[in-house]
């Protein structure tokens, strides 16, 4: 926990940031596996992609990480909890791991600013005045200090999501797991969404980013990995896996995603 | 001539309004108006009900009710978590509670509080605990199915977001579940305090000094006393509605405002 970040894009680390490492994680629901055996390590201020088709397992496999889904098998670390241990305490450990979900999952009856500030009240026993003055700079930071008092309903898609981003980095997180954190959202309100990712990857937080925006991947993730059904196929710098990817499999899905409109229909 | 659709439909209309109008005028001719005004609309009589029936009798209606609601509220939320549950006998004392109290008649549990248990612990409970106790039992069984819609309408991602940012799962409950599934029950719960408000009559088959009288009982005494037939009841009843109709009025404003709103 807060290792001294070498951050990988050279710029300088302002945040705490946690490694994960997963060992041999297998999550079934019923008979269906879903996770086969998952071995993946996230360095402390690495931004890790996890794409695949739908279905894959990616998203299971994040919500394994702050254990909204309980593993089966195998081990997860989380800087220095063991999530996986039985005797973990999950709260402590969620207070350390930021999470951003597809559907945002903004508190409808509580404005922005106290969508920020009631964990840290609640949770960490922050004070009121303290709280606010942290979540309003979370909310500058998404760019959104000026909607602090609006209401989830009378936001964007985009807006809400800066929101839960902000909400999630009130918590002062060493890691942020994003699950699909675009793919809810109008297109023309992706940009300011991923900007915003972009800027946090930058300042070194740890990311673990379940998406499909193939862009942002290239550009932003340090590694790439590809999951199909329930196992990681290929991993690797994130140039490499998508621009020259050596799976069949991940030949196929990034040909699909990336050009959707030549795929031949075949018989 | 064959008539358009739109012109069936108002013929349609026309016939069923008749049927309505004719019906109503039967009932008035069929009517004894002579005898059932001497029993029922004589007002000529009912003066020495005021203003007791305001001081007294709407008050404790309005005290027994607002009594029952708030152990029937308490003990209903604390039903439908237990029902919620995952751990499997708070479910099914839940679900047994739920059932039998739903399944009674209110009016036998009035009695079983108010005469079963003094004589079975040979303690004599005072009037007011023994409405707020059985009001609040039957109340309580309604209220938790209310509650239980209500908790299971909040989106799972809303306790999920919770216990991410590092809620326990009971604070997640209080902070982030139950005020939105409040909002969610708000016009069934309105419709409970409506049902509640005309239960409390029930209260009549206990012996009641004059001070503790609410509306109905108010009503039954003045039968008795005043020889104008049945109309202290009439009047009794007329003051359940300036009670339920603004509580019908209030749950449809709660309705429309959760309708605007998206969730």
């Amino acid at each position: 926990m807060n290792d001294v970040v070498n951050n990988p894009r050279g710029g300088t680390a302002t945040v705490h940031a946690a490694g994960v490492s997963i060992k041999d994680l297998r999550k079934s629901y019923g008979t269906n596996e879903v996770l086969k055996g998952i071995s993946l390590d996230v360095a402390p201020g690495a931004v890790v992609c996890l794409i695949g088709p739908s279905g894959s397992g990616k998203s299971t496999l994040l919500r394994c990480v702050n254990l909204l889904e309980q593993p089966n098998q195998g081990s997860i670390h989380v800087g220095g909890f063991e999530a996986t241990h039985p005797d973990v305490d999950i709260d402590k450990m969620r207070r350390k791991v930021g999470m951003v979900f597809q559907q945002f999952n903004l508190f409808p009856h509580l404005d922005a600013k106290r969508n920020c500030s009631i964990a840290q009240t609640k949770v960490l026993k922050r004070s009121q005045a303290e709280a606010d003055k942290v979540s309003m700079h979370n909310l500058e930071r998404v760019g959104l200090g000026h909607l602090s008092d609006r209401f989830p309903d009378q936001l964007s898609g985009g807006q809400q999501q800066r929101v839960a981003i902000a909400r999630a980095l009130s918590m002062d997180p060493e890691l942020m797991l994003f699950d699909e954190p675009t793919s809810a959202l109008d297109p023309e309100t992706v940009g300011d969404v991923l900007s915003v990712m972009r800027n946090l990857a930058k300042e070194g937080m740890t990311m673990l980013v379940v998406t499909h925006e193939m862009g942002f991947a290239r550009e932003v993730a340090d590694r790439v990995v590809f999951m199909d059904g329930g196992v990681v196929v290929e991993e690797g710098v994130a140039e490499q896996v998508i621009s020259a990817p050596t799976q069949p499999r991940t030949k196929e899905f990034l040909r699909r995603v990336l050009d959707p409109t030549h795929i031949e229909i075949q018989e | 001539m064959a008539m358009t659709a739109r012109q069936r439909a108002r013929v349609s209309l026309y016939v069923q309004a008749g049927i309505f109008v004719v019906a109503i005028a039967a009932l008035i001719l069929a009517t004894d108006w002579k005898t059932i005004g001497n029993s029922v609309f004589n007002f000529g009589k009912i003066g020495p009900m005021f203003p007791g029936i305001f001081t007294t009798g709407l008050v404790n209606t309005l005290i027994y009710t607002f009594l029952g609601f708030i152990v029937g509220l308490s003990g209903g939320l604390l039903l439908a978590l237990m029902k919620l549950s995952s751990f499997p006998l708070y479910r099914w004392i839940a679900t047994g509670y739920i059932e039998f109290f739903r399944g009674v008649p209110a009016l036998l549990v009035f009695i079983a509080f108010g005469y079963g248990v003094p004589l079975a612990f040979g303690v004599s409970w005072n009037i007011t605990l023994v409405v707020m106790v059985s009001l609040g039992i039957v109340a309580s069984a309604y209220i938790a199915e209310t509650l239980r819609a209500g908790l299971q309408a909040v989106p799972k991602g809303q306790l999920e977001a919770a216990r991410s940012l590092g809620m326990p799962q009971w604070r997640a409950m209080v902070t982030i579940v139950i005020p939105q599934a409040f909002k969610i029950v708000l016009p069934p719960l309105t419709n409970e305090v409506i049902l509640l408000t005309k239960d409390s009559s029930l209260i009549y088959v206990l012996g009641l000094t004059a001070s503790q009288y609410e509306l109905t009982k108010f009503g039954r005494d003045g039968i008795s006393s005043l020889g104008a037939g049945l109309t202290p009841l009439l009047v009794a009843g007329a003051f359940y509605l300036i009670i339920t109709i603004p509580l019908s009025l209030l749950a449809r404003k709660f309705e429309s405002r959760s309708a605007r709103t998206k969730r």
